[in-house]
């Protein structure tokens, strides 16, 4: 039973897998057109990225983006959460279904009623003619949700009385909120903004329909080579970004497995 | 202090209102109006209306065989990626901890690789000299044409949602506690007995969270059923976005198609929240 | 008596680390076997190799004559009572009881009497209706109780029930558990790290330390006559001298020879002498065997728990008269209070209370704070 479980899940990752290593072999392949069909090994298109202004730019576009929205996402979202767990039940109901809406809408619907309503609002405020502006509104607007739903767990697993501890020895609501719930919750917030930014970089289906021409993100940009041949400079750049990923979660997960081992030493002894 | 701090969520509560509810009301709005602003339920009744004269009927070429067709497509997907996931998931959740904190980033990582590119790596699998049908050739299985057919679809939808299958079954299936299954096997309950009376029932939240992740985005997609199904067949998601940004835009009934999908959603998720007898539906989303 | 379980050179190692090592024990038919010792003295694998939820490294399992070391636990006709109940959160408090039945395919009728019989047994008459998570502690136990039951086991094992039930609530479910042991006939194999639970409840205890058994006795046994240092001082409280056995009935120790009854040691061997606190008279301090000075003495309620020094060893003694601290007495012990024993293992272990503090009276036990940490 073990080593057929073993097996399926060996097939299954390996599947999960395939396409990426497909992407990543490529990325060293000379030729160029030719649908992915090897040729010879060749490092020309890790060259090519760096002058290729097009992807750059897109690259550029897709950091600032997912790093504002993650930042606007987890302040208004770590609120939202401190908020919605302080409200009775009716009201909390209400929220966290607003709160799941975006999250469980399709993408293209939620996509075109942001396009509808930035060229609605763009007649009277051209600030929101859509650009980098209106893809940021768009992201903090879907990954706000993630943060939240991260955030509130971790607050029903507090202690209450640990705020009014604070209170009591002499904190100002202020600085009992900073010293003892922020430090309480921090796990929730951090892995929240950690999906925030994750669903900001992911995204193409909302990102699409409010970039405008002005400001295009990575995904949007490719989008717009997959119907024509994709440049192998796309796969040389999503190759750097998955080994850097993979690195910094690798690096992370030994930080955790190691935890893990030491505490349950602990409670062995 | 209970009171005050509920004003905290205010600034969520504001942008929520203006950037999710007012979108939504400017869909409806479309929908329901015509080119002078007037109201009017012509765009709805477009998407109802078929034209036999014109060969439409309900199961071709007509707005509601493009809806059928996309809602058939996903529920395929979503059968699938649950048969797929289950027992993996079931695995995942009885490994060690460490393993399953490796197994979990495992199914993670691959979010990480832009999802079109690795729908091309797919639709490069899957075509005529591609690597499958090479593969199938050693064992004289003749060229297959699955790429710009349904089955491509399928495949592609399964292989980019499975992800959202597998991490909610996991974090529901963590949850029950090895004791539990154990005192089913000491009551007298074989393995098949301890997962029809025990596991299944408790990885419910878990099944219906997952097929909604999983449902929801495969209904709606709108790039995945172009690269990998060609232009033979449109999904809903397909015919909004050409509704928006294509060569004949029309918003009115774009909107009202868009409409439509929602609704329709909303009411397959009511029916599997029926499903679910229990109050776990306030946590929603699934605990990384 | 039958024997229903045989355990034979039982060997269990996790990790590289030992578990059970060479245990040998028989479990008769009817009795209340519990199964006493401190965390990680192998009990809980012991109850678990019984269940079949663990198959030993070595050694053979028996239920009667049949070997069942690779009988997998749903084919065993034993019930387990677990640590935390496990009871299946998705099912009520009447299916929970039924579930072993339902799993047989008996007919409803018979599941029906049979689930109001046990609820009626663990006095839960009218819970049938009940979610199992909006039950107490204590009920949420008697489900457990009840489902185990219903499957009409020749064998119950009981992982710590009670740990996690408080004070008064732990007293009471022993007397009832005693009582339906009693009413029905039926084995129980009991785990607990609770010394007192074992004496009050059990027909036959089982020490057990370091995966291997230290002593298998009736209750009065296992505290009057302690084979080793480890059970004279897990058991109750107990002053535990280095001594000699200078012949047949009389042992040394402080420099001074008493009467004592024990016999059968070398002449001259080294040896453990235990007296435990209640045993001990104070009189005059000329009168006494010993002269000691008192360092401390704890208001009990029934008792005073007095410290007193002798040459440098701390004496607990209960006494029922107030004596005050750096008040000089004398100690007085009858022969028979007197139990010698061979030196084992664990001697120079245990002995004076040079280091009692009430506070240690109070200190959470280990295993209940894993427990509470799971």
């Amino acid at each position: 039973m073990k080593t057929l479980s073993r097996i399926y899940n060996v097939i299954i990752f390996g599947l999960l897998y395939f396409p990426i290593i497909m992407v990543i072999v490529f990325s060293f392949n000379s030729a160029r057109y030719t649908p992915m069909e090897w040729k010879d090994f060749s490092l020309q298109w890790y060259e090519k990225l760096f002058q290729n202004e097009e992807i750059l730019n897109a690259l550029s576009v897709t950091l600032q983006v997912a790093l504002i929205s993650t930042l606007a996402a987890t302040v208004i979202g770590t609120l939202a959460a401190i908020g919605i767990h302080a409200m009775n039940r009716k009201l909390r109901r209400v929220m966290l279904t607003i709160n799941n809406f975006p999250m469980v809408n399709p993408e293209v619907v939620s996509g075109v009623a942001f396009m509808l309503l930035f060229v609605a609002l763009a007649a009277v405020l051209p600030v929101f003619k859509p650009g980098f502006f209106t893809l940021c509104i768009a992201h903090v607007t879907f990954c706000t949700p993630y943060v939240v739903l991260q955030i509130m767990p971790k607050l029903r697993q507090t202690d209450g009385r640990l705020y009014e501890a604070a209170l009591d020895l002499g904190c100002t609501p202020l600085q009992a909120f900073f010293k003892v719930t922020i430090p309480e919750i921090l796990p929730g917030i951090l892995t929240g903004a950690l999906m925030a930014f994750t669903m900001s970089l992911d995204d193409f289906a909302i990102s699409y329909f409010t970039a405008g021409s002005s400001a295009q993100t990575l995904s949007v940009t490719i989008y717009s080579m997959v119907k024509r041949p994709v440049t192998p400079e796309i796969y040389a750049l999503s190759t750097l970004l998955f080994g850097t990923v993979f690195v910094l979660l690798l690096l992370a997960n030994i930080g955790q497995v190691r935890d893990i081992s030491r505490r349950s030493k602990r409670a062995r002894r | 202090m209970k009171k005050k701090s509920g004003m905290l969520a205010a600034p969520f509560g504001i942008w929520m209102a203006l950037f999710t509810i007012v979108p939504i009301g400017i869909v409806l709005w479309f929908a329901f109006t015509d080119a002078n602003g007037q109201f009017t339920f012509d765009n709805v009744r477009e998407i109802f209306a078929f034209d036999p004269s014109k060969g439409e009927t309900l199961w071709n070429d007509s707005f509601v065989s493009t809806i059928l067709y996309s809602l058939w497509l996903g529920f395929l997907t979503t059968v699938i990626s649950l048969v797929i996931a289950y027992p993996l998931a079931f695995s995942i959740s009885r490994a060690t901890e460490r393993v399953q904190l490796t197994m979990v980033m495992l199914v993670m990582l691959p979010m990480w690789m832009n999802f079109l590119l690795r729908t091309q790596a797919i639709k490069s699998l899957l075509s005529e000299s591609g690597l499958l049908n090479q593969f199938l050739g050693l064992f004289g299985v003749g060229s297959l044409e699955i790429l710009n057919t349904d089955v491509a679809i399928v495949i592609g939808l399964v292989y980019d949602f499975l992800p959202f299958m597998i991490l909610p079954l996991y974090s529901v299936m963590v949850k029950i506690g090895k004791s539990e299954i154990e005192a089913a096997q000491d009551l007298g309950a074989n393995v098949f007995s301890v997962f029809r009376r025990v596991v299944l029932p408790l990885s419910v939240p878990g099944i219906l969270n997952g097929i909604t992740m999983v449902f929801v985005p495969s209904v709606s997609t709108f790039v995945i059923s172009t690269l990998l199904g060609g232009s033979k067949r449109m999904m809903i998601g397909d015919v909004i976005e050409s509704m928006f940004v294509g060569e004949a835009p029309n918003r009115g009934v774009g909107s009202a198609l868009a409409l439509v999908l929602m609704v329709l959603i909303l009411i397959c998720m009511a029916v599997t929240r029926l499903a679910d007898k229990s109050e776990s539906t306030e946590e929603g989303g699934f605990a990384l | 008596m039958k024997d229903v379980i045989t355990l034979k050179d039982i060997a269990v190692s996790f990790d590289g680390e030992t578990i059970l090592d060479g245990l040998d024990l028989s479990i008769h038919d009817g009795e209340f076997v519990t199964l006493l010792g401190p965390s990680g003295c192998g009990k809980t694998t012991t109850l678990r190799i019984i269940g079949g939820f663990i198959t030993p490294d070595r050694g053979d399992v028996f239920f009667g004559d049949q070997r069942v070391n690779n009988v997998p636990p749903h084919k065993r006709q034993v019930n387990t009572i677990f640590q935390r109940y496990a009871l299946f959160p998705h099912l009520n408090v009447y299916e929970n009881v039924a579930f072993g039945m339902r799993v047989q395919k008996k007919k409803k009728a018979e599941i029906a009497e049979t689930v109001e019989k046990m609820l009626a047994l663990v006095n839960l008459k009218g819970f049938e209706k009940r979610a199992v998570s909006t039950l107490s502690g204590g009920q949420q136990q008697r489900v457990a109780i009840a489902r185990a039951l219903a499957n009409n086991p020749k064998v119950l094992l009981l992982d710590e029930p009670l740990a996690a039930l408080d004070l008064k609530l732990r007293k009471d479910m022993q007397v009832e558990l005693k009582n339906i042991q009693k009413s029905l006939g039926i084995t129980f194999v009991y785990v607990t790290h609770d010394q007192e639970e074992a004496l009050s409840m059990s027909d036959t205890v089982v020490v057990m330390d370091g995966g291997r058994i230290q002593q298998i006795g009736t209750p009065t046994d296992i505290y009057n006559e302690p084979q080793n240092a480890f059970v004279a001082d897990f058991i109750g409280e107990s002053n535990i001298l280095d001594g000699v056995m200078r012949e047949d009935y009389k042992v040394e120790f402080f420099g001074k020879e008493f009467r004592c009854v024990d016999f059968g040691f070398e002449k001259d061997e080294p040896v453990d002498v235990v007296v435990r606190p209640e045993d001990i008279d104070i009189v005059e301090p000329e009168k006494g065997d010993l002269i000691g000075r008192v360092t401390n003495i704890t208001f009990k309620g029934v008792h005073y728990e007095i410290i007193v020094d002798v040459k440098g060893f701390k004496w607990m003694i209960q006494t029922t008269d107030f004596h005050a601290v750096d008040s000089v007495i004398g100690i007085m012990i009858d022969p028979q209070e007197i139990q010698v024993m061979k030196k084992s293992e664990y001697s120079g272990l245990y002995g004076d209370y040079s280091s009692f503090s009430e506070e240690f009276d109070g200190l959470a036990d280990p295993e209940a704070e894993n427990g509470a940490a799971q």
